[in-house]
């Protein structure tokens, strides 16, 4: 697919990356000369220089042939400017833009044909929100993905001794669970290497466990792999900026919140935003005395959320020192993210690896409801719809286990009609069924798009 | 470093390039000459030699770095010249030794043109042909070939690619896949070659000399099938042909992909290399011509005939011949050979120091006196309209500087071998700006030089063609320590 890429920041960057690999044709344009260079002799790609919303720049950039354009520059505007320029100058069929000012998003009529023709707007700050309070909602999980409007979730979590199904056979699984509850591990990460699951695989403490239940099972499922924890209730949020502030008004109803932040101007704004309850306070995130006074030592999370990773790593390495039951950071620079991960930082968050999945579900061949990128991109969990009949579809009308996966391929649910049905060899592929998939290697997702390809005569 | 990976790629590129003796065999048999056997135990080692390499280190996969990529390339230019001399070395006519059959190897691979071999017009065809298909694969670049036929060079083949191209800007993709590219520059350069091709054959020559003068003329290499070159056929149609696929392959070959792209000519004309080379070349042209008729060198027509023709095949570095303008009044040897010094547009087949760096070297200078009258004022340089980064203007004064000291060195050496001042001078200039012929002993063939001077020359082309810093930079201490 021939893509334009607007904005050569993080999100651009890492999606470049993504996408250049797995041999897409891409065009960066940005204004950052030396940003570009330094992209370009890293990837595969074609960088243009110049402002990304003007129509000679996105002609040089081969917008008379694009079929994508994704904007995510840092101002809103230019982006959406750009959409209208693809849109009426060369047509482009799909425009992907970064909108972060909710009073944009906020108005569903502003898009749209007969409005910013902006065909999906991706809002990171959201997304990473989301991200961070649906962890919140399970505590001891690493990961928790959502499929299908969140019927069907995917829960990584770290198997700890004391579990009950650790050091058990993958078969046990289910003779575990009481009746109703059911569940499918995905995949095992044991020391950093992925392992295909099988009924005699047996789980290990310390292996990072990946399944995919409904939503109201994944407590139970969790209980069998660790000790189960008690649920979250005083956080703390370093960082007042897009994401914190955002995160702090998500979680006021049901959390205590405090939020600390060193501007003091935008204290006293985020203090008239916030609904009373919330606290805020205006200091440094890596001031000791500051986080004691905040009461540190009884809080359940610190979420470390400023734009500096620094910062972001020392406070938090300083609060779990201190007595933080859970820390969960955010780092910017994906290279870091392995690298702090465990030592002493409990969840570290990417935002750019976090958003990618809401663009990549644009970018895969075939009906694609949700992609979700994991382990720094090398596995990818995705919600495929089946559609077609038993002539047209390799999938339906087909036991699962007659279905011919890929390597690495594991399917985990169907959820069809709002039932989630937790993939058993014995389930039969209806039309219109959403399949949640996880693959292991990135390399295979090809021959999985072309598995839900409906052949001709379809139509 | 990683001398795994070197091996292995370099493994498999001779594999694939002992593909390149094929034609030259098919060539034999049609012609039943005497150099088959030659060029099937040239293939059975070519082949050999990449499998040895390839084999023990097959299953090593890691990411080219810069360094491995100078290394690579400047290998596989080596390789392939040393490989490309075994058919003239096994072959009973010529029968050249080994630094002669170097010599004329490197000197197809680099487009230079500079032969040892007198009595050309009495080789086998498939020697003949051989030594067209070695310019034309060299032409485009060997390594932009293997990028564009061999995936697996990928993301590394970027590596690869930026130290073969030449020009002083290499961040130019034309399409965003590096492969892409590479696949697409060939395509224009297949196109090229055939329009040149038929153009020869509708112009009166036979089918074997239209193809091989196709090669060397898109390519802008100057080998000819016949001792008296292009002025074999005294034809003028045959070189206006010649004359107008020569200055076609000197531009930029982006502009051609534009062309092609967009269907339009005018980009052309609007592009300030471009310009510059036509300008200089109809200046050129009119003093030459001039200069001809006062001398009383030829007639009028015959002087323009004559005059533009190696004003042309001499200003881009091809050295074709019709007459030998070494003998020619006064100052014009000098004028046509200083005009090599600049050559073709960056990203072309051309030689030389290239359109762009000697057009940023005028401009530099000529801001500098601009400053004398405004001292505070700043002055971007533009090129075309367009602001040129200091960066780059700094980085063609070092290429000019280092290309000077080298060219003194290898003139006193050639002096010392005992050639006169006229050759030496000339002979490093003609093998240094891929151009061929030069002046005095040199001007028809490099047969009567001796082998260290060979030696120096090869030298000499392979420090042109490769831009002299892609070769320069494994002569560093820096590069080679951990």
């Amino acid at each position: 697919m021939k893509i334009i890429i607007l904005g050569a920041g993080q999100v651009g960057g890492t999606l470049a990356e993504h996408l250049a690999t797995e041999g897409n044709d891409i065009t960066v344009v940005d204004t950052d000369g030396p940003r570009l260079k330094e992209l370009q002799n890293r990837l595969d790609i074609r960088t243009v220089r110049g402002k990304a919303s003007f129509p000679h720049v996105l002609h040089q950039a081969g917008g008379d042939d694009a079929d994508m354009l994704v904007a995510v520059t840092n101002s809103d505007e230019v982006n959406m400017v750009a959409c209208q320029v693809a849109h009426s100058l060369f047509k482009t069929p799909t425009k992907i833009s970064r909108i972060r000012a909710q009073d944009y998003t906020q108005y569903k009529e502003l898009f749209g044909n007969a409005g910013v023709p902006v065909d999906v707007f991706i809002s990171p700050e959201q997304v990473v929100t989301n991200y961070i309070k649906r962890l919140l909602e399970f505590p001891g999980a690493l990961q928790v993905l959502d499929f299908a409007n969140a019927k069907a979730k995917l829960v990584g979590v770290k198997a700890y001794y004391g579990g009950p199904l650790v050091g058990q056979e993958l078969r046990y699984l289910r003779e575990h669970l009481r009746s109703g509850v059911d569940t499918r591990v995905a995949a095992i990460y044991r020391k950093g290497a992925p392992i295909m699951p099988q009924a005699d695989t047996v789980i290990e403490a310390d292996d990072e466990v990946f399944f995919i239940a409904a939503k109201k099972d994944i407590r139970t499922v969790m209980a069998e792999l660790r000790r189960s924890e008690a649920p979250y209730k005083r956080v703390i949020i370093a960082g007042g900026g897009n994401i914190g502030a955002r995160l702090a008004q998500v979680l006021e109803p049901f959390y205590n919140v405090k939020l600390i932040d060193h501007n003091k101007a935008r204290c006293v704004r985020l203090s008239e935003k916030v609904k009373s309850k919330t606290i805020i306070l205006n200091g440094s995130a890596t001031d000791k005395e500051l986080l004691l006074e905040a009461n540190i030592e009884n809080t359940d999370v610190f979420c470390a959320l400023t734009n500096d990773d620094e910062v972001n790593v020392m406070s938090s390495m300083l609060a779990k020192q201190l007595g933080a039951r859970k820390v969960m950071t955010l780092i910017n620079k994906a290279e870091y993210v392995d690298l702090v991960q465990g030592q002493g930082i409990d969840i570290a968050i990417s935002p750019s690896l976090t958003t990618i999945g809401s663009l990549l579900t644009h970018v895969r061949r075939g009906d694609v409801a949700n992609v979700h990128s994991l382990r720094r991109g090398a596995a990818e969990a995705l919600e495929a719809i089946a559609h077609g009949d038993e002539n047209t579809s390799k999938v339906v009308g087909r036991r699962l286990d007659e279905v011919s996966l890929p390597e690495g391929t594991t399917i985990g649910a169907i959820v069809r009609n709002d039932n989630v049905i937790i993939a058993h060899g014995d389930v039969v592929v209806e039309s219109d069924d959403h399949i949640i998939l996880f693959v292991l290697d990135k390399k295979r997702i090809s021959e999985v798009e072309r598995l839900f390809q409906v052949e001709l005569g379809f139509f | 470093m990683h001398p795994a990976i070197i091996f292995r790629i370099l493994g498999i590129l001779l594999m694939v390039f002992s593909i390149a003796l094929i034609p030259p065999i098919i060539i034999s048999l049609i012609y039943q000459d005497s150099a088959l056997s030659a060029f099937f135990s040239a293939l059975g080692i070519t082949f050999a030699t990449g499998a040895l390499c390839w084999f023990p280190v097959r299953h090593r996969r890691q990411e080219l770095r810069t360094r491995d990529g100078f290394v690579v390339t400047v290998l596989f230019w080596l390789v392939l010249a040393v490989s490309g001399s075994l058919p003239l070395m096994l072959a009973d006519n010529p029968g050249l030794s080994f630094t002669d059959a170097f010599f004329e190897s490197l000197s197809g691979w680099t487009t230079t043109g500079a032969t040892v071999i007198t009595g050309i017009d009495d080789l086998p065809h498939s020697i003949l042909f051989y030594r067209q298909l070695l310019q034309w694969l060299g032409g485009m670049g060997i390594i932009v070939l293997a990028v564009a036929i061999l995936p697996m060079l990928g993301i590394g083949g970027m590596q690869l690619y930026r130290a073969e191209t030449p020009g002083p800007m290499k961040d130019n993709k034309l399409t965003p896949r590096i492969t892409e590219t590479a696949k697409t520059l060939w395509y224009i350069y297949l196109a090229l070659t055939i329009a040149c091709g038929l153009g020869f054959y509708l112009a009166g020559m036979n089918a074997f000399d239209a193809i091989c003068h196709a090669f060397s003329t898109v390519a802008i290499g100057g080998f000819s099938t016949h001792d008296a070159s292009i002025g074999y056929f005294d034809s003028s149609l045959i070189e206006s042909v010649a004359i107008f696929f020569m200055i076609i392959s000197a531009f930029n070959f982006a502009l051609h992909f534009y062309a092609w792209r967009f269907r339009s000519i005018k980009h052309y004309f609007a592009d300030a290399e471009v310009k510059t080379l036509l300008i200089v070349l109809v200046l050129a042209g009119i003093v030459t011509f001039v200069t001809l008729v006062l001398s009383n060198s030829y007639e009028p027509n015959e002087a323009l005939r004559f005059g533009i023709f190696e004003l042309v095949s001499i200003a881009t570095t091809t050295g074709f011949a019709t007459a030998d303008f070494s003998l020619w009044p006064v100052f014009l040897p000098f004028l046509l050979f200083f005009l090599a010094f600049m050559g073709g547009c960056a990203g072309s087949t051309g030689g030389g120091l290239k359109v762009i760096r000697v057009l940023l070297i005028y401009k530099q200078g000529s801001r500098e006196l601009k400053r004398l009258i405004h001292p505070n004022a700043i002055i971007p340089i533009r090129v075309g309209g367009k602001p040129i980064d200091d960066r780059v203007v700094e980085a063609v004064w070092g290429f000019f500087s280092v290309y000077l000291i080298l060219y003194l060195i290898m003139t006193v050496l050639l002096l010392a071998t005992g050639l006169d001042f006229v050759t030496a001078f000339s002979a490093v200039g003609a093998c240094m700006n891929n151009l061929g012929p030069g002046l005095g002993d040199v001007s028809a063939h490099y047969g009567e030089i001796s082998d260290f001077a060979k030696w120096v020359l090869s030298f000499a082309m392979l420090l042109g063609r490769l831009e002299i810093f892609t070769l320069l930079v494994l002569f560093t201490p820096t590069f080679w320590r951990q």
